[in-house]
């Protein structure tokens, strides 16, 4: 089910700002790539625009193409809902629903597309959570509110509620950002085995993270202070935090700005 | 733990007397004392006037020769003098009631439209608009409900009686002006739309984004984050905003007197003229009542003023009971 992206010349803008300017590249279905670079460098919103969040904020708009399989989400006549239903997504902050139950929490997408059997429920959102790696912390709690949960449980109640309903890819913006060093090594373990099912995107600030989950690394950086983010290079993860090819991104990793 | 703490650590200082952070200067003592002051001063007021409510409520209802809360009359001028409140809480909770059903609804869509759906240039005047329906005297919303809004229900009240007569509510036993309690309900639902569509507006805007993100990362139409992210979150602000409505509608007094038609009879036939509100009874009869009359009154109004603490009563009892499931997410 993991599919391939493959971006064209895409720029994204907030009204008339221009946030990211023509970025084009490839990730390989099952495979980690991650998304490196200094605050403000667009890596978030390139992000969003893979499964069009971007155009939720006010005033965003996107140009380019983002291919899914041959599929251009772009395309005319394609609905942003069907396609936030095939490339998952996981937030900076773990944000369950407040008021549902860790079971409901999981069940959520599966009820929004209705393609489940009634007696299926109860397996998916079981196989779901131990996909997360939360089967054992919860199994006798499922309907008590998740937001009960420690941060770590939250986001991974995040990650089973996105893999629940099998999407193609699943995007992950910061996931480990407000996390504990112990959750977010669950979380980390946790990326190593979805990407044998999933296509998966990490945008992360943490540079060690990067280097320990991902197969490919990208650095964005800005052209220059006012000017849109735009990718630097984007190559093997072991080349990158080796032998990058390009100047910016030797400094950016050995700590020398950014 | 403290006997094998390795550090050294300082006696603690005596604990400091009063709140932290008062430093005893001037200003703050004044501070104190202005801000203590007005507390208990409202406290007073308050027990003040419930001791003078129940004290006169109380020497009226001992000489009523009725049951005061059974008898269908009101009479406290008479020898001997009869008065219950039966007629006047069944018409209060009635034409709020009707209130309500039809205001909430109402208010929650237009709220969802100004907060959700509308395109900005058009959500800002229409907040405004709304606003400023709540600043409408209810006096005018009287005249025009007697003047307006009675004569043009007359038709829906036919048609209501034809379709829905079946189920006796909507039976229509009287021809004539519709000066009922469904029309009063009518009314207080018009007037109490701008307090409960802008204090639940103000709710569906403080949702976070981070819920919403949730809903939409997920595949969610827009109504379906509504459903999953802004309406539970917005539960118990909905509630709040209603109760605010409630209560405007229990007491509401002018533009009931000018549109209802009274008369001391409990009858289900909400489409008949008829019936009568705490409120609307005391502002007619306060007038030209003697002074055991006023008592009388205020004894009806104290019922009333017990009504509306048992309906946000119950209104926090709800909000309570799902607290582990609020909105505030840690």
């Amino acid at each position: 089910m993991a599919k391939r992206i493959d971006v064209g010349g895409l720029t994204a803008y907030y009204g008339s700002h221009k946030a990211i300017e023509d970025i084009s590249m490839t990730v390989e279905p099952r495979s980690v790539t991650a998304f490196i670079g200094p605050s403000g460098c667009g890596k978030s919103t390139f992000l969003r625009t893979l499964n069009r969040m971007h155009e939720v904020t006010p005033g965003g708009r996107v140009e380019g193409k983002v291919l899914l399989d041959d599929e251009d989400l772009y395309g005319s006549g394609v609905d942003p809902v069907t396609v936030r239903r095939t490339v998952g997504m996981v937030f900076q902050r773990p944000n369950p629903f407040p008021t549902m139950s860790i079971f409901d929490n999981v069940a959520a997408g599966l009820r929004l597309n209705g393609s489940y059997r009634k007696n299926q429920l109860a397996d998916i959102v079981e196989k779901s959570l131990r996909g997360a790696n939360l089967w054992n912390e919860v199994k006798d709690r499922l309907n008590k509110p998740g937001s009960g949960l420690s941060g770590g449980q939250q986001q991974r109640l995040c990650i089973a509620r996105a893999i629940a309903v099998e999407p193609d890819v699943l995007l992950m913006d910061e996931p480990c950002s407000a996390l504990d060093p112990i959750s977010t090594l669950a979380i980390e373990d946790l990326i190593g085995e979805l990407k044998e099912r999933f296509t998966i995107v990490i945008v992360t600030h943490n540079m060690q993270q990067a280097a320990r989950v991902s197969d490919r690394t990208a650095f964005f950086n800005l052209a220059a202070v006012g000017k849109p983010g735009r990718l630097v290079e984007i190559d093997e993860t072991e080349r990158i935090f080796s032998n990058p090819s390009v100047q910016a991104t030797e400094d950016y990793i050995s700590g020398r700005f950014g | 733990m403290a006997s094998t703490t390795p550090l050294d650590l300082p006696p603690a200082p005596p604990a400091p007397r009063g709140r932290p952070g008062s430093t005893g200067r001037a200003g703050d003592k004044i501070f104190i004392g202005l801000s203590r002051g007005s507390g208990i001063l409202l406290l007073v007021v308050m027990a003040s006037i419930a001791v003078f409510l129940s004290y006169r409520a109380v020497l009226a209802i001992s000489k009523d020769e009725g049951n005061f809360l059974t008898t269908l009359d009101w009479n406290p001028a008479g020898d001997p003098p009869v008065f219950g409140i039966a007629v006047l809480l069944f018409g209060t909770v009635v034409s709020s009631v009707i209130a309500m059903v039809i205001a909430v609804p109402v208010a929650i869509g237009i709220a969802l439209f100004i907060s959700h759906y509308a395109p900005r240039k058009l959500a800002a005047p229409l907040g405004y608009v709304i606003d400023l329906l709540a600043a409408v005297p209810s006096i005018v919303y009287g005249i025009w409900g007697a003047l307006v809004l009675v004569p043009y229900l007359e038709g829906l009240n036919l048609w209501l009686d034809q379709f829905f007569g079946w189920t006796y509510v909507f039976e229509k036993t009287e021809v004539g002006i519709p000066r009922s309690l469904f029309t009063v309900g009518i009314l207080l639902a018009i007037m109490i739309l701008p307090i409960v569509t802008s204090v639940s507006r103000e709710v569906f805007l403080q949702v976070p984004k981070m819920n919403e993100e949730a809903a939409l990362a997920l595949g969610a139409t827009r109504w379906e984050v509504i459903r999953l992210s802004v309406l539970p979150f917005g539960r118990s602000g909905i509630i709040s905003a209603s109760m605010l409505g409630l209560g405007r509608a229990l007491g509401e007094t002018m533009a009931v007197a000018t549109v209802l038609s009274p008369s001391f009879i409990i009858s289900l036939h909400v489409l008949d003229p008829g019936g009568g509100t705490f409120a609307q009874n005391i502002a007619a009869g306060f007038g030209e009542a003697d002074e055991f009359g006023r008592d009388a009154l205020i004894a009806s109004g104290l019922v009333l003023f017990v009504l509306t603490l048992l309906v946000n009563g119950a209104a926090r009892l709800i909000i309570a009971r799902r607290k582990e499931y609020s909105g505030a997410n840690a």
